[in-house]
């Protein structure tokens, strides 16, 4: 009744219009950077941009001494870029591998912004509390200017997608191939990673910085399920940001003291679940009526062979046979014998015997031809 | 030093030391982020388990949140085995539900449970000291430091009595387990004690902190030696001063002590990214650069000795030369001339170098050694592929 409330609310009440179009710019944007992400193999590099973002938040407070929105946006930015560069810095010309280089930044990054968080509470005035809620993220702190900065954000991030679109395609797919054919790869490395980091850094103030690359990763793992097409999956992966941020921020609406970071997270990893279950071809179901499909249609054809052999056994192939021998044959199933009386393949008369068609022996003759045949 | 500081630095410590061992081994494998999924993951356990037990040192809760680390690792491989993600994206979709599911447990029973959500992060070294272990009257000392001490002696039994196991099945899983180590079982028990040991250390210092005290000490030892043993024994060094230092840190900061001793082990681990011996960024610029001068001069001394004796190719001798065809700029050939000139391997009379008498021996010690790799075969398939020989 509370969560039917949130969408009365959402089209008539101001405030949670604001946060309602905050929340849904964020799932846009990180559900269109998401992709290029997991294309890229770079999943939990959103991670450690995420995690590194809060030394970065820490010093702008400590620099400025204000909570000015684009103000923080930059330094979530700048670490999270100095991150990205140290990571980069150590996998090339160490032998330390990705992984580990993941690890260190992102705990190193953090710990430093826990020291920052815990020395501005001492040394600050009260006028700092609010800092903290960059760790879990609290949609209510969002205010209209919030909320226009970061569609201004995801509108620059989308515009250059756009433009981008052929290249990134390519680059996302096919490095080494977009280099011979003449890309700057190196430019293209950077938009890339530079909107990811943007992705990031919007989302860090109703997500946290430690949840946030769930929602980078999350929708487009989701998208991916449903489809093949590029195009199509950036679509399906922005609805699916847009449905988790919305529906997130409204559950925690209702649940009093619920951060928002947790919920919205939560909501897009079902809506992982629901697509590793139910999107066709690759999902989960799917792959069980197929293998169930296969089995059915190879039990039809070894029914069909073994009537065949029965049929050919006796002097006269219309002889008309008993049911029970048919039971005995491997393949047999109810639904297997429909299947071929449906097909026309076999016949039975009124006393319950059976025998072949024409058109049933032709098509297991051809079948034991081509293979078929012991 | 008072009794409290004192026994912040022993837990402090000791969590580092349990951390270094599977640490080495979580690099080595890599699969550093598995500790950062973990940590993360076990939060519902750990408040399940004090929902029931109403204590974060009952070894129950310990058992369930290590359980809850477990069931990463499973998870992440289920999701693996179904190939309709990378692996990667696995760990980043699985420890982010259980860590949400966790977070908003505890703000559902904020009444029950008395771990707010900074300490989760932080962890209260700072105020260890005051849980004490009391038995039969007699206290002995902080909880924390015994149940660290405990899983400390546990990581150390694993890594002595299963060291050839775990050594073989780390660099080579294949002969592993073609030799009949069963790699999958020692992995299972590798992330058992990995999830205990987070467990453990989680109350003391914090998620972010067992990640940092896992994998930076590791990564700085595996930078400093090639050998396991050493690896293990320096990360434990490592370990243990970033702990003690970060202490002291946080107390001329009065910040957060874990997120001090997190920032020791990023401090460490840069300056060893740097100064390392043989792998480090300056001995990596240096050899570099090194090695560009060296051949440069070889092939100063071998353009001079292809051009020398004969007036005709005076200009090719001439020092301006060296830039138009050699493509050297300036600074860079003046830099090689005034090296080679020291070295005594050529001479400039006039603004034309020539080749000196021990830049002559260098060159034919040079073709000595081309020469010394003469090999009968080679010769047969030379005259069987090269068609144009003299």
């Amino acid at each position: 009744m509370e969560f039917y409330n949130f969408f009365i609310d959402l089209f008539t009440d101001y405030t949670t219009q604001t946060i309602g179009l905050g929340t849904a710019v964020l799932g846009l944007m990180s559900g269109v950077l998401g992709v290029y992400a997991i294309l890229r193999k770079q999943s939990l590099l959103g991670d450690a941009v995420a995690h590194s973002a809060l030394p970065g938040i820490a010093l702008a407070f400590l620099i400025t001494g204000t909570k000015n929105t684009l103000i923080i946006f930059a330094g979530a930015a700048f670490a999270g870029w100095l991150a990205t560069f140290w990571i980069g810095a150590i996998i090339k010309n160490t032998r330390i591998k990705s992984d580990a280089a993941l690890a260190i930044v992102l705990s190193v990054f953090f710990g430093f912004g826990l020291v920052l968080l815990t020395f501005i509470q001492r040394i600050e005035n009260a006028n700092q509390a609010g800092l903290e809620t960059y760790l879990f993220g609290q949609a209510a702190t969002l205010l209209q200017q919030d909320v226009v900065t970061m569609a201004m954000i995801a509108l620059f991030s989308l515009i250059v997608v756009v433009l981008l679109w052929k290249e990134f395609k390519l680059f996302s797919f096919d490095e080494q191939y977009a280099k011979t054919l003449g890309f700057n790869t190196r430019f293209l490395d950077f938009a890339i990673n530079t909107l990811i980091v943007l992705a990031i850094v919007i989302g860090l103030q109703t997500v946290g910085v430690i949840l946030m690359s769930a929602l980078l990763i999350a929708p487009a793992a989701a998208a991916r399920q449903w489809t093949n097409r590029l195009s199509g999956v950036v679509v399906l992966s922005a609805l699916f940001g847009i449905l988790s941020g919305v529906v997130g921020t409204g559950i925690s609406s209702v649940g009093n003291n619920l951060s928002t970071g947790p919920v919205i997270v939560l909501v897009s990893i079902v809506i992982v679940l629901i697509s590793f279950i139910f999107a066709p071809k690759r999902g989960w179901l799917a792959k069980l009526i197929g293998k169930q499909k296969n089995r059915q249609s190879l039990a039809v054809s070894k029914l069909l062979e073994g009537l065949y052999e029965t049929c050919r056994a006796h002097q006269n192939v219309k002889h008309q046979h008993s049911l029970n021998i048919i039971k005995a044959l491997p393949g047999y199933n109810k639904k297997t014998l429909l299947v071929l009386k449906n097909d026309g393949l076999i016949e039975f008369t009124t006393d319950m015997e059976w025998c072949l068609t024409d058109k049933g022996l032709f098509k297991a003759k051809n079948h034991s031809g081509n293979g078929g045949a012991k | 030093m008072t009794t409290p500081q004192i026994e912040i630095q022993i837990i402090a410590s000791l969590v580092a030391i349990a951390c270094a061992i599977p640490g080495v081994f979580l690099v080595l494998r890599k699969m550093a982020m598995i500790s950062d999924a973990i940590s993360h993951a076990i939060l519902p356990g750990i408040v399940v388990g004090f929902l029931i037990t109403q204590s974060l040192n009952s070894p129950f809760l310990i058992i369930l949140a290590a359980l809850t680390g477990l069931l990463t690792v499973v998870l992440v491989e289920l999701i693996n085995k179904t190939k309709l993600v990378k692996e990667d994206a696995a760990i980043g979709l699985v420890f982010p539900a259980l860590f949400s599911i966790g977070v908003i447990i505890i703000s559902r029973n904020v009444s029950n449970i008395h771990i707010d959500t900074d300490a989760v992060l932080m962890g209260e070294l700072a105020f260890a000291p005051f849980n004490r272990l009391v038995i039969s009257g007699v206290d002995i000392g902080p909880q924390n430091a015994w149940v660290m001490a405990v899983i400390l002696l546990i990581n150390l039994t694993f890594t002595v009595v299963f060291f050839k196991e775990l050594k073989l099945s780390t660099f080579d899983k294949g002969l592993a387990a073609s030799l009949g180590f069963a790699p999958a079982f020692l992995n299972y028990v590798l992330m058992g004690t990995v999830s205990v040991t987070t467990v453990g250390a989680f109350d003391a210092v914090g998620a972010i902190l067992v990640v940092a005290l896992m994998i930076a000490p590791a990564s700085a030892a595996y930078l400093l030696t090639d050998e396991l043993k050493k690896m293990i024994w320096i990360s434990v060094l490592i370990g243990v001063f970033a702990a003690i230092s970060g202490y002291w840190l946080a107390r001329f900061l009065d910040a957060s002590i874990s997120g001090s001793m997190a920032t020791m082990c990023g401090i460490i681990f840069l300056a060893v990214f740097i100064v390392s011996p043989q792998r480090g960024l300056l001995s990596i610029l240096i050899r570099k650069r090194r090695q560009k001068i060296e051949f440069a001069q070889m092939t100063l001394v071998i353009h001079l000795f292809n051009h020398s004796g004969n007036n005709d190719d005076i200009e090719e001798r001439r020092i301006d030369h060296l830039n138009k065809h050699l493509a050297w700029d300036k600074p860079f050939s003046d830099k090689l001339l005034h090296l080679s000139l020291k070295s005594n391997i050529i001479e400039i009379n006039n603004d034309v170098i020539e080749i000196t008498a021990k830049g002559l021996q260098f060159v034919r010690a040079a073709e000595n050694l081309v020469s010394s790799k003469y090999h009968p075969e080679f010769e047969t398939l030379r005259k069987e592929f090269i068609i144009f020989t003299d």
